[in-house]
């Protein structure tokens, strides 16, 4: 992948992780940096059933941060509160503090846009739009006014090759998204999540409704994009969580009960329900 | 009572059930048959070219034909659409994207009623709003009373069509910063656009075929006329008022007409289908 066309967000510092930390997470860059997100005693009610419980949490600044756990354990509403995507049903309520680079997602002035702008989000189905390809790279960027052909088409090329699916559907951008395979499509929609240069890929599953050679494609995806980005992935597969994240977070019924480096959950865990979970006692 | 005895049961009355739905299945077509087959029966003997190209011939004169009808026809569904559709789609999709607010319910409501209203109440609603106030019979009236019945027609299949919409298509919009409104008009729209046009062409079958909200609207005309603010001639009323006529020609003309309305509405049934099956197929489904 080229990724000496995609240029690093000005924010990024310096301790960049390289490929190299996948065969030693546990030396993963610089823990005393700040975290670009730092969740605070956050808890998240639907309607009066609470579904968060007081979480804690610090995700590192390009680094793939893992959220596993049984159905129903609040991993994906913590995920979808990370760009307010909750804010769409009726009658959620929610306490404490998400701060993206100091910043309260939930404060009195923050535009819900501009943060769905900055947490980009790849859905557990891929959901492509029926327009063209190109369509659907380009979405977010005609939403914030971006006009000029040229510039739409190079960010087209440049969020493609950023997903790995450039060179399959170089020659025929123009044909709708609906003709492209089921790995293909998670690919495009990862590729219009990129386009809009967001922070943060927030991934909800992304693979689960894919075969294991997709599924392989994208996660070789995820371990090159997080040079780039910062990527919280919500999964079912714990292999998966143990193959691509730095680090990991166990939830329970609502609650955080581990997070730590991916090694240290997946090896050595320190709660007894971290350890069933993970081997398989249950869920 | 041996399991065989069983068996044998239930497949003589899963029989003699799947006979009583194929007899109900004859039963219901026999009066759509019989129409069609009477239309034609008695009304292509009179049809010919004149029929389509010439206006009528006055009372007790043979021949002639109802050029004008159909082109009066064709104008006031056009006039009717051409309002109707804006509206109905608009609100139909007000209802299904912002369902659950007060005012989508009661827009929903507002159309069932209107749904259910009589046509010739329409119809006198248009003639007391639009034929008494211009002091004349028009198209513009006949257009308006169209519109009304087509409205709720319009909104209630697009909100159908629009609620068909996958929810993940619209949080994909939004998850890119997209509003509502703009998830709206450029997501769910366009998604649900062939069931929708498959809803206007029904509605324009639909109001094709009336004649109570025309009798006092656009009245009727022996002549073309090319204005809109005119009395217009319309195959419906053009059907009803040579039927009710004393004269044997007359009778065979409306007969005439009403196999022509008949294939005009049939034919924009299938365009219908067609349209629908060939949008589906570019939106890749």
């Amino acid at each position: 992948m080229e990724t000496a066309t995609m240029t690093p967000s000005p924010t990024t510092p310096t301790h960049a992780v390289s490929m190299d930390a996948r065969s030693a997470p546990a030396s993963a860059p610089a823990a005393d940096a700040p975290p670009l997100i730092e969740i605070g005693g956050f808890s998240f009610w639907y309607g009066p059933k609470q579904a968060l419980f007081d979480i804690d949490l610090r995700i590192r600044e390009r680094a793939v941060t893992a959220f596993i756990g049984p159905s129903g354990c609040g991993k994906s509403t913590l995920l979808r509160c990370l760009n307010r995507m909750n804010d769409l049903i009726d009658g959620v309520r929610v306490e404490g503090s998400v701060r993206v680079q100091g910043q309260d997602l939930y404060g009195p002035d923050v535009d819900v846009v501009d943060v769905r702008k900055r947490l980009g989000m790849v859905f557990q189905k891929s959901n492509p739009f029926p327009k063209s390809i190109f369509e659907n790279v380009v979405y977010g960027l005609r939403l914030q006014g971006v006009k000029n052909k040229g510039v739409l088409r190079d960010a087209c090329e440049k969020a493609l090759r950023g997903s790995a699916l450039w060179d399959e559907v170089k020659d025929r951008i123009e044909e709708s998204a609906l003709s492209l395979s089921g790995g293909q499509m998670q690919r495009l929609c990862i590729a219009r999540a990129l386009a809009v240069e967001p922070e943060v890929v927030l991934m909800d599953e992304p693979c689960s409704a894919l075969d294991p050679i997709a599924t392989a494609k994208i996660e070789e995806l995820i371990f090159q994009l997080k040079e780039r980005f910062t990527i919280v992935i919500v999964t079912h597969n714990m292999q998966q969580a143990a193959r691509v994240s730095d680090e990991t977070g166990f939830f329970m019924l609502g609650k955080l009960i581990e997070f730590d480096k991916t090694d240290v959950i997946f090896t050595r865990p320190k709660q007894k329900m971290t350890e069933d979970y993970i081997t398989g006692r249950f869920g | 009572m041996t399991p065989g005895w069983h068996l044998r049961r239930r497949k003589l009355v899963s029989a003699a059930m799947t006979g009583a739905c194929a007899l109900a299945v004859l039963v219901a077509l026999v009066p759509l048959a019989s129409i069609l087959v009477f239309i034609v029966a008695r009304g292509l003997s009179s049809l010919d070219w004149d029929f389509f190209t010439k206006l009528p011939k006055p009372t007790g004169e043979a021949g002639g034909g109802m050029a004008n009808a159909i082109a009066g026809s064709a104008k006031l569904i056009l006039l009717a659409s051409l309002v109707a559709v804006p509206v109905g789609v608009l609100a139909g999709l007000y209802v299904a994207e912002y369902r659950g607010r007060r005012l989508a319910s009661a827009v929903r409501f507002a159309a069932d009623v209107l749904n259910g209203i009589p046509s010739i109440v329409v119809g006198i609603f248009a003639y007391g709003t639009v034929v008494l106030p211009m002091h004349r019979f028009s198209a513009i009236a006949g257009a308006v009373a169209l519109a009304i019945m087509m409205v709720p027609l319009v909104a209630r299949t697009t909100e159908e069509m629009v609620l068909l919409v996958p929810e993940m298509l619209r949080e994909g919009g939004m998850a890119l910063g997209a509003t509502r409104t703009q998830v709206a008009f450029s997501l769910v729209l366009p998604a649900a656009l062939p069931g929708i046009l498959t809803g206007v062409l029904v509605a324009v079958a639909r109001i094709a075929g009336e004649t109570a909200p025309l009798l006092f609207t656009s009245f009727n005309n022996q002549f073309w006329s090319s204005r809109i603010d005119q009395p217009t001639a319309s195959l419906t009323v053009q059907i009803y008022s040579y039927a009710i006529s004393p004269y044997d020609d007359l009778h065979r003309q409306a007969w005439a007409g009403a196999l022509v309305l008949v294939v005009l509405i049939l034919a924009v049934s299938l365009l219908a289908r067609l349209f629908t099956r060939r949008l589906e197929r570019m939106a890749g489904r």
